[in-house]
């Protein structure tokens, strides 16, 4: 992709979740640091909008699938996982019950047109060139911080094709 | 509790359209289709003017269907025309992009001006009470249903084609969310030559 160069960069700075919380005393091995939260991003919002969606790719580069089960957010009265598909034409958008998989040694990709994360009662618009904070909570590796880059509308990161 | 309009002859036909949207629209497909969709309507634009199925003739125009709450498919869609826009260059000049609202009982022309004004795209925004908004609705085969979300919110399950209409207010062919941006333009510039 045109746009991989720059993917790469932003892997470099990219946050890395150190496995983090109590020593939980378990068979398998805690593979940390594990999870890489990629090239975070949603879309500025109009004033009158409630709602913005939040875009990342989550890799995990241990042996043992993750789960990202919430995102805890103080821009939003929520924020939700939300799954959109299009089906003969038509849009459907729903909550997804237990969390997004992030696979082992593989990735989630959450993308314009397919899961996202769904920001509810936006407490003030998001404005382009500003960052949202949120925090994201995984069944293994724990919460991990991340800012989300409020992209002007009409940047899609090639998420359609 | 929940909306629920459907046009079923429309809705098979686009049915069938995407089924098939690979870029290659047959001849025999656009014939059959040419009445499919289209028809009179009168609503309001994001500047409180009437605009009317007549208003709109003589430049070809893309028509969508929306919620001006809408944070995914909506401003995708947004964006997908501003790209397609910029790469058709001068033709760009030559269509109108018309966004109209199945969330009437929110959108009002304020709200349809805030969303519309995101985006890099000259658009009108359309909006009018029930029965102007079932009347278009009808017109164009779309199906939209009211979704609850956790926590009182809400959103709309609807139609995502985006239609291209001729200068005459015939129907030429939808946009698929899923082609390439060349089957795309390809079609664009079919409906300018319409």
């Amino acid at each position: 992709m045109k746009d991989s160069s720059r993917r790469t960069a932003l892997g470099t700075i990219a946050l890395v979740a150190l496995a983090s919380g109590s020593p939980i005393a378990s068979a398998r091995p805690v593979s940390a640091p594990s999870i890489t939260l990629v090239a975070p991003w949603t879309r500025a919002t109009s004033a009158r909008a409630p709602m913005g969606a939040g875009y990342l790719v989550i890799r995990n580069a241990g042996g043992v699938a993750d789960r990202l089960l919430s995102i805890a957010t103080p821009v939003a009265d929520s924020a939700q996982l939300h799954s959109m598909s299009v089906t003969n034409g038509i849009m459907r958008m729903r909550p997804i019950a237990g969390g997004v998989v992030v696979p082992a040694h593989g990735e989630a990709r959450l993308a314009p047109g397919g899961d996202h994360i769904m920001f509810v009662g936006l407490k003030r618009p998001f404005v382009a060139g500003t960052e949202v904070p949120a925090t994201l909570r995984f069944a293994r590796a724990g919460t991990v911080a991340v800012r989300f880059k409020v992209e002007r509308p009409g940047v899609d990161h090639g998420g359609m094709h | 509790m929940t909306m629920f309009r459907r046009a079923m002859a429309p809705a098979l036909l686009l049915l069938a359209l995407t089924g098939c949207s690979n870029g290659q629209t047959t001849g025999n497909a656009q014939t059959s289709l040419a009445q499919a969709f289209g028809g009179p309507f009168t609503m309001i634009d994001q500047n409180r003017r009437t605009v009317s199925d007549r208003t709109l003739v003589g430049a070809p125009f893309v028509i969508f269907f929306g919620f001006t709450r809408c944070p995914e498919i909506c401003p995708t869609t947004m964006s997908r025309l501003a790209q397609l826009r910029r790469k058709l260059g001068t033709d760009a000049d030559r269509f109108k992009v018309v966004f109209v609202s199945i969330d009437p009982e929110h959108d009002k022309p304020e709200d349809l001006k805030s969303f519309l004004s995101m985006f890099d795209v000259p658009a009108l925004g359309l909006t009018g009470n029930a029965a102007q908004t079932a009347a278009i609705v009808k017109d164009y085969g779309v199906y939209y249903e009211r979704m609850p979300l956790p926590g009182g919110d809400y959103t709309i399950d609807h139609s995502a084609g985006v239609y291209l209409m001729d200068r005459r207010g015939g129907f030429v062919t939808t946009l698929d969310i899923h082609e390439p941006d060349q089957v795309a333009l390809g079609k664009l510039r079919q409906m300018i030559a319409a």
